[in-house]
């Protein structure tokens, strides 16, 4: 029997008020891709942590290769032959990738030389990238391959991976997995964290699932349901949402030929989107993050301004409607970032819910505010949408962000709107909250008010969506009824590719 | 090895405790810098903090703590509305003057007509040159993306020019034999903003500070245009998703912070001062900054602060006279009161933890 490439002992790691790895113990051995399963906050994160330096662990022991492994921080733990990919690039805009790539090195050759091996590995790894780019420049799956590059240049034995494939398009994650498939069949392991658990099944030699801090099991995955292992990951049985299966009436917003500057040098503009929502319906809207997302939303929220004739709400123009104007007539928005754009992360939840429910729930008069008002709405939201807060006047910062995304999406969806515009509605959500607030879309959509769902989720979309479209550089594809499209018709909507091809096996 | 740990809340306790703690470490230092310099270092604080309020000459001190407090209060409510939104009007020096030079200007105007509206008109016009000095730079930073912190501070040094300029020239006293400033205000009764109980140092300046202070108390807690002050200055993107216009916040909060400076201006040179002089300004503008931040940007920790502070100025200028204490060095002790305040300030986010390093991303 061969000693495994990493094996970790009862590893302990407990923060003030909360345990987040109890008993840890598990095995990867050379060429295996050992996939990590768990809901938020359940302890994945603190694990690759403590294997990366991160994070040091109260008590177990961790051994690599045979030998005993305690690293004291990132830089021991590369040396040793781990390297991390993370979920939020650490990339500056304005560099180029050589530059990128020189910066988190810590003995960086010569800026011809590094050229020339990033070359060399992009070839040899099917992750084509030019050295001389500018970063601001590339799309988000260009930009991870910077970080696998980054990764792959230090010769790694170890590769932890944390949801790289929630960036990418159907055709770049199929990519990704020829990489991955080729770094297999060297030797190397890959420690591959993801909530996508089809891509799971197809790519991963085994599985651990953590809940609450805990090994709750193991797997081979081409073996287990995809609804097996979430239900293993949240230990209860899952509600799939009901769709409603309304006819949709009358159109009640339309786009025109929507265009808008980019905001920022780095910005994406939005060209000639047109579009028409009928109440009651979901308009599932797919694509790439950055490629066009927030403007679209804040064009719709009403934060950016189009000209006049670009986008008509209940046969209103709204070219000189602010947010609150729009939230009046019953428009409303919740956008991605929920800490600093949906929610001020240091005032309460109270102040929270007065930020967007001042118009529409009668919290102000004359100009003055009704705080106990806006308390009682607070609690409202956090009762019908349960979230976990000790209570309505904790900051929004001391939430989790599955829980602060449960209060914003309910904030809006309480204040009934007739159309309701929200981005990634689940990003970073348990399994079980997802379901919650795909079904309190769902009912929403049943009620008669019309949706536009933004999220790069496609499962999510296909499980809710009547109709599809893509957003690719700014631009919205045609939108098609969601029953019956395929993957490939998906992946072709939202873009393709980006001129990727696949790995020279 | 110490740490500082994020707080998930920002405590309480100590954000109303950070305001002592940095008084008790600035008597601790500034004792020290005392006794540097040669002096009892106990004497020295006892001078400057005891003496005019219970000292022997404190029937004279006191009202001149409402006098020196009064316009700094004023003067802080303003900024602080716009540091609050992360407004930062450095000027208020500047509209403070202008403030001076548009009311008194409509006083001298008036000589020697004795009418019960002098006064009132005078209010609006040292309220209108406050309010238009500092929406210059207002203007700048909605069209063109100007610094305001610059444009303000630069306009300071405007608004002295121009006060040299108004006490040579046209504001220059006609019967005042050749010397340079204008006429006193507090010879003319229609303009003269006196004391509302004789010898109390209770003029109208006061009162319009606690008027100050209890409006921007009710704006900030219950009115729909506070609430959008702190929005923008915690997050301004949340702010702009709430239906905040950032341009109309940053006329509003430069507009009133300029206006109440011009106020102050205004009520100094027709009472306290009396007169247009080219030495007019004494730094309230700049001092207010740090009533502002002593007071936690709270209208009711800024009253408390702005009375410190002038305590500070008054029992500095004894300490000057009696125990021959350099100016620098009070003007340093002030400092050192902003500096400890701003460094206490880490506990209110941040929690110290000691022990071994841990990395946390």
């Amino acid at each position: 029997m061969t000693t495994p490439l990493l094996s970790l002992r009862g590893l302990n790691k407990a923060y003030p008020g909360v345990v987040a790895n109890d008993d840890v113990s598990l095995e990867i051995g050379r060429g295996e891709i050992h996939a990590l399963l768990g809901e938020n906050g359940a302890g994945k994160s603190t694990l690759v942590k403590m294997i990366y330096g991160l994070v040091k662990p109260d008590s177990g022991a961790m051994k690599f290769s045979g030998a005993s492994f305690a690293p004291q921080d990132p830089r021991t733990a590369r040396a040793g032959g781990v390297g991390m990919v993370f979920q939020h690039f650490s990339l500056f805009d304005a560099l180029t990738v050589a530059e990128n790539i020189a910066l988190g090195m810590e003995n960086a050759p010569a800026m011809s030389q590094l050229a020339a091996r990033i070359r060399e590995v992009s070839e040899s790894y099917g992750l084509p990238l030019l050295p001389d780019r500018i970063v601001g420049d590339l799309s988000a799956g260009e930009q991870q391959r910077v970080e696998i590059i980054r990764c792959l240049l230090q010769d790694p034995k170890l590769l932890i991976m944390d949801e790289p494939t929630s960036v990418l398009t159907p055709q770049e994650v199929s990519i990704l997995f020829e990489t991955l498939n080729k770094l297999r069949s060297e030797g190397t392991a890959i420690l591959y964290i993801s909530h996508k658990l089809e891509e799971i099944r197809t790519l991963c030699d085994t599985a651990t699932i953590l809940r609450l801090g805990k090994v709750v099991g193991t797997c081979v995955p081409a073996d287990t349901t995809a609804r097996d292992m979430a239900e293993m990951m949240v230990g209860t049985t899952l509600k799939t949402p009901k769709r409603s299966g309304s006819e949709p009436g009358e159109v009640i917003l339309k786009l025109d030929q929507l265009s808008l500057p980019p905001a920022s040098a780095f910005g994406m503009p939005l060209r000639e989107i047109s579009l028409s929502l009928r109440k009651g319906e979901i308009l599932g809207i797919g694509g790439v993050a950055g490629n066009g997302q927030d403007e679209l939303l804040g064009s719709l929220s009403g934060e950016t301004r189009a000209s006049v004739g670009m986008i008509e709400y209940k046969s209103r123009d709204m070219a000189d409607m602010g947010p609150n104007a729009r939230r009046k007539i019953g428009l409303l928005s919740a956008p991605e970032e929920r800490l600093g754009h949906a929610a001020a992360p240091d005032m309460s939840l109270i102040e929270n819910a007065m930020l967007t429910g001042a118009t529409r729930e009668g919290l102000e008069k004359g100009g003055m505010l009704n705080w106990s008002a806006a308390g009682d709405f607070a609690d409202r939201i956090i009762e019908a949408f349960d979230v976990r807060t000790p209570s309505a006047a904790n900051a929004a910062r001391s939430l989790s962000g599955g829980n602060l995304q449960k209060f914003v999406i309910g904030r809006e969806v309480l204040q009934r709107p007739e159309v309701f515009v929200v981005n990634q509605p689940t990003w970073g959500v348990d399994a079980s909250a997802a379901a919650a607030i795909r079904q309190a879309l769902l009912d929403l959509a049943k009620s008669g008010a019309a949706l536009i769902v933004i999220s790069q989720d496609l499962d999510e979309l296909m499980e809710i969506s009547d109709r599809f479209a893509a957003l690719n550089e700014g631009r919205l594809s045609q939108p098609r009824p969601a029953i019956g499209l395929t993957v490939e018709e998906i992946g072709l909507m939202l873009g393709g590719a980006h001129d990727l091809e696949t790995a020279h096996v | 090895m110490i740490r500082f740990e994020k707080r998930p809340q920002p405590s309480r306790l100590s954000s109303l405790a950070t305001p002592l703690l940095a008084v008790m470490a600035t008597m601790v230092f500034g004792g020290f810098l005392f006794a540097v310099l040669g002096k009892d270092p106990v004497q020295s604080i006892v001078t400057i903090f005891w003496e005019p309020l219970f000292g022997e000459f404190a029937f004279y001190y006191r009202p001149q703590l409402l006098i020196k407090g009064a316009p700094l209060v004023l003067i802080a409510i303003g900024l602080a509305l716009g540091f609050k939104a992360g407004v930062w009007n450095i000027g208020a020096e500047g509209q403070y003057i202008m403030g001076a030079i548009f009311g008194a200007g409509v006083g001298l105007a008036f000589y020697p007509t004795e009418s019960f509206w002098v006064f009132p008109l005078m209010i609006l016009a040292g309220a209108f040159g406050g309010w238009m000095w500092a929406t210059i730079p207002a203007i700048l930073k909605v069209k063109f993306g100007t610094n305001e912190i610059l444009v303000s501070l630069m306009l300071v040094y405007v608004a002295e020019q121009f006060l040299a300029s108004m006490s040579l020239g046209l504001l220059k006293n006609p019967e005042g034999f050749g010397f340079p400033g204008s006429r006193n205000l507090q010879q003319y009764a229609s303009a003269h903003n006196t004391d509302i109980i004789a010898g109390s140092g209770m003029h109208w300046g006061v009162v319009a500070a606690l008027i100050a202070v209890i409006f921007a108390y009710v704006l900030l807690a219950r009115h729909r245009l506070g609430f959008a002050i702190r929005v923008t200055g915690e997050a301004p993107r949340a702010a702009r998703f709430g239906g905040v216009n950032p341009s109309r916040l940053i006329l509003f909060c430069l507009g009133i912070s300029g206006m109440l400076a011009g106020l102050a201006g205004m009520f100094e040179v027709s009472g306290p001062a009396g007169q247009i002089t080219i030495d007019f300004n004494v730094g309230y503008g700049f001092t207010a900054i740090i009533v502002a931040f002593l007071g936690r940007l709270h209208p009711i920790g800024i009253m408390f602060a702005g009375l410190l502070m002038a305590l500070t100025y008054i029992g500095g200028d004894i300490a000057q006279s009696q125990l021959q204490l350099p100016a620098a060095a009070i003007q340093v002790f002030q400092g050192m009161l902003l500096f400890f305040l701003l460094a206490f300030d880490l506990l209110t986010n941040y929690r110290v933890r000691i022990g071994s390093s841990e990395f946390l991303t």
